[in-house]
């Protein structure tokens, strides 16, 4: 079932591969999370992994941003084939990503939190912050203009200044969305962004991604358990089911593919045999 | 009706991200500053200015240190004492076997215990929370220890050694009204910075490890870098605290006066004052120097005069239930209290 | 050798005592996962009590210790009421400081019921040197050790035999799934604080016998700290190892490092030890692994 270059659009045909998995296999003591995954995210994509619960998404997406080591196989991010590397490292090469229990800095506001997110792109060292000087002054100027730009792009002006432990959960996810935006990353990992939202937020949600994708061109890797909204956005679908790769391809192939349905439907299958 | 911020627009980023931008703070903090400088000294007896102004200076630097390193980084220390220690008596050897000028003596001191405070620091890069409280407190045994060694007092027989008397910028250090201005500017300017720090990416990085710190290593933040750097930072301060506690208000040097009590003191300041405030740090140490005052003061004033053992009886007892009070009922201490205050006087007098 | 031989008993049988302080801090930290800095704090609360009861009120000891246990009772439900109550869900760390807060609110009122001058514990175990082939022990010492097993023994008893003993390891394997299964958490925390406070009387007989009560018994204490993370946080058996390897190590540091490097060293070698080892295994000897979640 892996995916032919065939099944490309002309666009994504044209955009290189900024990420490729191959082989993944995951193992914690004798329990298998991942076993001979492989996929490709191309340039510029919003890519989804979907499947159903313990299927192995989160596992995929920890080892992709450095967070758990897979046991063999190899991911190669940008042309750079890489093992074992620490969230730091990916962070610095352009990896962000977002949680699905939120993962914020709770005693924060929101806009300190966003203005963490620009941790990358600051260079003063700990004597310029201290006294205040030089590049220390410059650079926390520079970065607070661009935050509220991303505050103004997610409508979080009312909140700027409020702790984000005391925000609805609604709005936490977007602090945290705003947080991974401001690294200006090149692969955005999401978890379950739209986890525990109504249906407003969920659009809201929806139209963030598909902003964010649009005009920063972003690559985008989702995790999301509302097929509907997968089916939305993503340009390309991978399903995993007990760690395995079951199917590849674009929203409408992946919804007929008989292997996904039975996945996601088993009891059909059984209703048929 | 005095406090309010309407009319109050900020232009600019500059003004918004400025360290008070309300005019009433400014003021305020103006208004503190020329009675600092300019009435204390000239109204002041010498005892309070010796007995409760210079220790309130000194406890107030101490808390500012131990509070980037508790209150901004979660990294919790047992071993103030023991860090305070190796300041005064880095100072103390570099005054009596070199001829370098003072204030790069207080700067070298400073280093040298940031140097203490990163070996401490380092278990802190595997271990967390009250595993790290531990290991400070074998820095707090172990410095007090190595300090009693001969060669650190220069083999003075008592082991109990008098501080220098020194001048800085031809400005001889003599009476108390000079001890008093010496720590207030260092403090002053110490302050400063530590609120610039916090305030800057430095401070974010520090508190993104605190609030979460697999977050804080997913966007990129190295964890141990940042530790270590809080830990040096507060060391300094830490450092410079002592050689003042030694140099200025002892006037004489005895590791064993740098116990694991007075570890726990700070603590008290930084818990009570409030964790991750600077402002904590001031009303924290104020609070610990003028507890006894009241309590010798108010029972007689009833009638009742307690004992002095007594008073430092109820004085633990009293600490110990504050440090509960305080955690469970605002662990943003004093410093909090004072902003509700402000929230209400914003309203007041029409609060609907 | 003899000599040797003598140190290292001599320091086995301290370590028994600083296990005896790590005992109480694991069975808390077991149930409830709060690093209980004031256990030192009970010890010395416990023994004041004793001392004071007897002493200045001339109570037999037969009285004034099972006052004492019930003192220790009340002082559990009070600090379940009063702290750990309001501060379910809290960080641990802030929990451990909040330990620290009853640490010092412990000796505060214990030091203004009874001030701080120093009194005998003396319930009666003879102090008889002992030789042993040419070896010189004390009886104080052997006892000691025996009343420890029997508390240890009594202890693991208890977990493993009776209904409570199972309530406990079940709520320390899993706070939620206890209380789901209906479990009064509020209950439990009151009965271990109370095992710790029978532990911490025990440990005030055993130390107030040895060196006197007051204050600066609780400096004594401090020691118990590294024992606790050199044997892991949860683990019985693993306090008295670390006791034991502690206590010799300091002993035998003392006599054969201390002539070399200077005197008193035993503040802070156990520190030394356990830091050491902790950076090489974080969890400490028989501690269970720390796992990151996220």
């Amino acid at each position: 079932m892996v995916a032919t270059v065939s099944d490309l659009t002309p666009r994504e045909q044209e955009s290189e591969v900024l990420l490729k998995v191959e082989n993944v296999e995951l193992r914690f003591g004798g329990v298998r999370a991942l076993h001979d995954v492989g996929f490709e995210i191309r340039k510029g994509q919003i890519f989804s992994i979907i499947g159903p619960n313990g299927a192995g998404k989160s596992s995929m997406l920890n080892c992709i941003n450095g967070f758990y080591h897979p046991t063999s196989g190899t991911l190669t991010y940008k042309g750079q084939p890489r093992k074992h590397m620490r969230p730091y490292v990916t962070a610095s090469q352009g990896i962000a990503r977002t949680f699905q229990n939120i993962a914020l800095f709770k005693g924060m506001s929101t806009l300190d939190n966003i203005m963490t997110g620009r941790h990358l792109k600051t260079k003063a060292s700990l004597l310029e912050n201290a006294f205040w000087f030089g590049r220390a002054r410059r650079e926390e100027l520079e970065h607070r203009r661009f935050c509220e730009e991303i505050i103004d792009f997610l409508n979080l002006q009312h909140v700027r200044k409020t702790p984000v432990g005391t925000l609805p959960y609604g709005l936490q996810k977007r602090v945290e969305l705003g947080r991974a935006l401001a690294a200006e990353p090149e692969l955005l990992l999401l978890d379950e962004p739209m986890a525990g939202m109504n249906l407003e937020e969920k659009q809201d949600m929806a139209r963030f991604i598909l902003d964010v994708n649009d005009e920063y061109g972003t690559t985008i890797c989702l995790i999301e358990h509302d097929i509907g909204v997968v089916m939305d956005l993503s340009d390309r679908i991978v399903v995993l089911d007990h760690g395995e790769k079951i199917g590849e391809g674009t929203p409408r192939e992946v919804s007929n593919d008989p292997k996904v349905i039975e996945a996601y439907l088993g009891v059909q299958e059984q209703e048929s045999a | 009706m005095i406090y309010r911020e309407s009319g109050q627009f900020k232009k600019t980023y500059q003004a918004d991200q400025a360290i008070l931008p309300l005019r009433q703070d400014r003021i305020f903090l103006i208004l503190v500053l020329l009675v600092a400088f300019l009435v204390i000294p000239f109204t002041a007896s010498n005892y309070v200015m010796n007995s409760l102004l210079l220790p309130f200076l000194i406890y107030s630097l101490a808390a500012i240190g131990l509070n980037i390193l508790v209150g901004y980084c979660g990294q919790i220390s047992l071993g103030t004492g023991g860090f305070m220690a190796v300041g005064a008596f880095a100072a103390w050897n570099l005054a009596i076997r070199t001829d370098l000028p003072m204030p790069v003596i207080f700067v070298l001191a400073g280093l040298i215990t940031s140097g203490a405070g990163v070996l401490f620091g380092l278990p802190a890069l595997r271990i967390k929370g009250f595993y790290l409280a531990v290991t400070t407190l074998a820095a707090q045994f172990f410095l007090v220890w190595l300090l009693q060694r001969p060669w650190f007092n220069n083999y003075s027989a008592s082991g109990v050694i008098s501080a220098p008397d020194f001048h800085m910028f031809g400005w001889s250090i003599e009476t108390v009204t000079d001890r008093y201005y010496l720590s207030l500017i260092i403090l002053v300017v110490m302050a400063l910075l530590a609120k610039n720090l916090v305030r800057s990416a430095t401070g974010r990085k520090w508190m993104a490890i605190r609030d979460m710190d697999v977050a804080a290593e997913i966007i990129g933040i190295r964890p141990m870098p940042t530790k270590l750097k809080a830990f040096a930072v507060s060391s300094f301060f830490i450092g410079i605290a002592g050689v003042l506690w030694a140099f200025l208000y002892l006037g004489q040097l005895e590791a064993d006066a740098f116990n694991i009590y007075t570890s726990f003191d700070v603590l008290f300041m930084v818990i009570i004052g409030g964790l991750g405030s600077i402002l904590g740090c001031f009303l924290g140490a104020a609070f610990v120097v003028l507890v006894p005052i009241f309590l010798n003061i108010i029972p007689s004033a009833l009638g009742l005069p307690l004992s002095t053992a007594m008073i430092s009886y109820i004085e633990v007892f009293i600490f110990g239930s504050l440090i509960i009070f305080f955690l469970i009922v605002e662990p943003h201490g004093m410093a909090r209290l004072w902003s509700i205050a402000k929230q209400k006087l914003r309203l007041w007098p029409f609060p609907y | 050798m003899m000599f040797f031989l003598e140190v290292l008993i001599g320091g086995l049988l301290a370590g028994v005592m600083y296990a005896l302080v790590a005992l109480g801090f694991v069975l808390i930290f077991k149930a409830s996962g709060i690093f209980n800095f004031a256990q030192a704090a009970m010890v010395l609360f416990a023994a004041m009590f004793m001392g004071g009861m007897h002493n200045d009120w001339g109570l037999p000891y037969w009285l004034a210790i099972p006052i004492t246990l019930v003192i220790m009772i009340g002082v559990a439900w009070v600090i379940e009421r009063v702290v750990l109550r309001p501060m379910v869900n809290q960080e641990p760390i802030i929990l451990f400081m909040s330990t620290i807060g009853i640490f010092f609110a412990l000796i505060g009122f214990a030091e203004i019921f009874w001030g701080s001058r120093s009194r005998t514990l003396d319930v009666g175990i003879p102090s008889d040197p002992i030789f042993l082939g040419d070896m010189l022990l004390q009886s104080y010492d052997l006892i000691t050790a025996a009343i420890v097993a029997a508390l240890v023994v009594g202890l693991v008893f208890f977990s493993q035999k009776t209904r409570m003993g199972r309530v406990l390891r079940a709520v320390a394997d899993d706070h939620q799934a206890a209380q789901s299964v209906g479990i009064k958490l509020s209950t439990v925390w009151v009965v271990v604080w109370s095992i710790a406070g029978l532990v911490a009387v025990v440990a005030g007989i055993v130390w107030g016998g040895a060196l006197g009560v007051q204050p600066v018994m609780v400096d004594v204490a401090f020691k118990a700290l590294p024992v606790l993370l050199l044997g892991g946080l949860t683990s019985i058996p693993g306090a008295i190892v670390a006791g034991l390897i502690i206590g010799a190590g300091e002993a035998l540091a003392e006599v054969y490092l201390g002539p070399i490097i200077g005197g008193g060293i035993d503040s802070w070698f156990a520190y030394i030890i356990a830091m050491a080892f902790m950076v090489w295994r974080p969890e400490g000897l028989f501690g269970e692994k720390i796992i990151e979640r996220i």
